[in-house]
This record gives structure tokens, sequence and C-alpha cells, in this order.
């Protein structure tokens, strides 16, 4: 199905950019008729993603770019959370709700992208980086501008 | 994100406000560290959410490393006022299994003691 609208963001891989990928999806999201605490969750969603990308793929390291693609599409969101890091050894275990690397991390990323979207998937190679692609479909479907312009 | 730390006996009350996600993860952590460091007396940690707009993994996962090492000597963690949307963040991530909830910040002073 061919995108409504769309919008793509790339930014460095900072923590204080966490805030600014979930405010800006939200923002964009907003176009379709969420409710707001579906906006709540693609801000999570989103959120979990970019942390990821940055605390994993980039190990913390400031040089890295994220790059994050939102996209309409009649009645669903796409959002696609891109990192050139270096990548996911093992998918599977990663996936699994409380693996963590990290003792001060819970390891519910992927659990909280998968409960807040309706799909996650999902694709890493190691040394190369991950991309995550979730779906949330919205119980309204957009009103293209066209349809709500009030003759004159 | 906002903190204010009061010490009352054995408890450590933390007001904290705005948004608790990666940027502010480092920070809380050390702060709250510094404190517990500087005040071995603690053994609870009551922690009011009312200004708390958003919290995610990274604020949750700061939390439960200070329970845990609460917990190592017997104490705990106790929370109050989450708004909803935080509410339902540390109920999907287990939390709300092992630091009890309670509707204002006296009872929760009160039963930390």
């Amino acid at each position: 199905m061919e995108p409504v609208n769309r919008m793509r963001v790339e930014f460095t891989s900072l923590p204080a950019n966490v805030a600014f990928a979930r405010v800006a999806a939200a923002a964009f999201a907003s176009q379709l008729d969420f409710t707001l605490n579906d906006l709540e969750e693609i801000k999570v969603a989103v959120s979990e993603a970019v942390t990821n990308a940055i605390v994993h793929g980039y190990e913390n390291r400031s040089d890295g770019t994220v790059v994050m693609s939102v996209e309409i599409r009649k009645n669903h969101l796409e959002i696609v959370v891109e990192d050139s890091g270096k990548g996911i050894e093992d998918l599977e275990k990663a996936l699994q709700p409380a693996y963590s690397t990290d003792p001060e991390r819970m390891g519910l990323g992927f659990a909280f992208m998968q409960s807040f979207s309706d799909s996650l998937r999902v694709e890493s190679s190691p040394n190369a980086g991950t991309r995550v692609t979730m779906t949330k479909a919205c119980n309204r479907a957009i009103s293209s501008r066209r349809d709500t312009e009030v003759p004159f | 994100m906002d903190l204010q730390v009061e010490i009352k006996g054995g408890t450590l009350l933390a007001r904290l406000a705005g948004e608790i996600d990666l940027a502010a993860a480092d920070t809380l952590r050390s702060s709250l560290e510094n404190e517990l460091d500087r005040n071995p007396g603690v053994r609870h940690i009551v922690v009011n959410l009312g200004g708390v707009k958003y919290i995610d993994s990274s604020g949750l996962g700061v939390l439960l490393g200070r329970y845990r090492r609460l917990s190592r000597e017997g104490g705990g963690m106790f929370i109050v006022g989450a708004a909803p949307q935080v509410r339902k963040i540390f109920q999907m991530s287990g939390l709300l299994g092992i630091m009890r909830e309670f509707s204002n910040e006296a009872e929760a002073m009160d039963h930390a003691g």
C-alpha cells in the first residue's frame, strides 16, 4: 500500500535525541486519529528502539547515526528505526523478555516495542546494524485534506 | 528530569519529575547512589512519581538497580503518585510485584517506617 505521508529524520546517537525521536514520531502520527493513549504507546515504542540503537548498536558512542522513518498508510503507521552499529549476534535471545547484557537495564526494550505496536520485525547483521520495523493500526482512517475541505 | 530528595529516618524520599529516559538515567543513577552512599542508614526509598510525565525501560532500570541494592540489606522501594501512563509501564514491567504502591506519600513513608 502506497504511503499517504512519510517523514525521515537522521540524528546523532546521543541520549538527548531519544526524546526528540519520540516526540517527532508522535507528532507525525497524530495526523491519524490515534487516541492519546495510542500516542503515548508510540512514544514508548520509539524510545525503546532508539535507546537500543544508541546503547547496544553504538555501545553508547556518540559518533553514530540513527535513522527514523515514519509512514502513514491510510489506516496505519509504520515506524522504522535503523542503526549502522554492531548488530545483534543472537536475535532470538535478544528478543526474549528480560534478556539484557547490562545489569542496569531491564531487557524490556523489545517487550515494550512488541506490546505497544501491532507488529514488530527486527533485522540485524553483526557489524552492519539493526533495523526495527513496527506498525500500529489506527481505528479510524486518515481524513485527507481533500475530504475535509469546505467549498467556498 | 528533576529530583528532590529528603532523608527521614531510614527512608529516602525521592520526588521525581519530568521525563525519565536514557538522557536522564545516568544523572538519576548517580544522584541516588550518592545519597545512599552518604546516608548508610537508609534502608528504604519512597519514589514519588507525581511529577513524572514519561518513563521507559531506561528509567525503570535505574530504579530496579537501586531496589536491588536496598533489598540485599533487607530494605525496599515504594512508589506513589504514578500517572496512568507511568503506572502502566511499571505494571507491564512487573515492578509492581516487588515495589509496593501507595496512594500518597505519607502512607508510603509510614509504611517504610
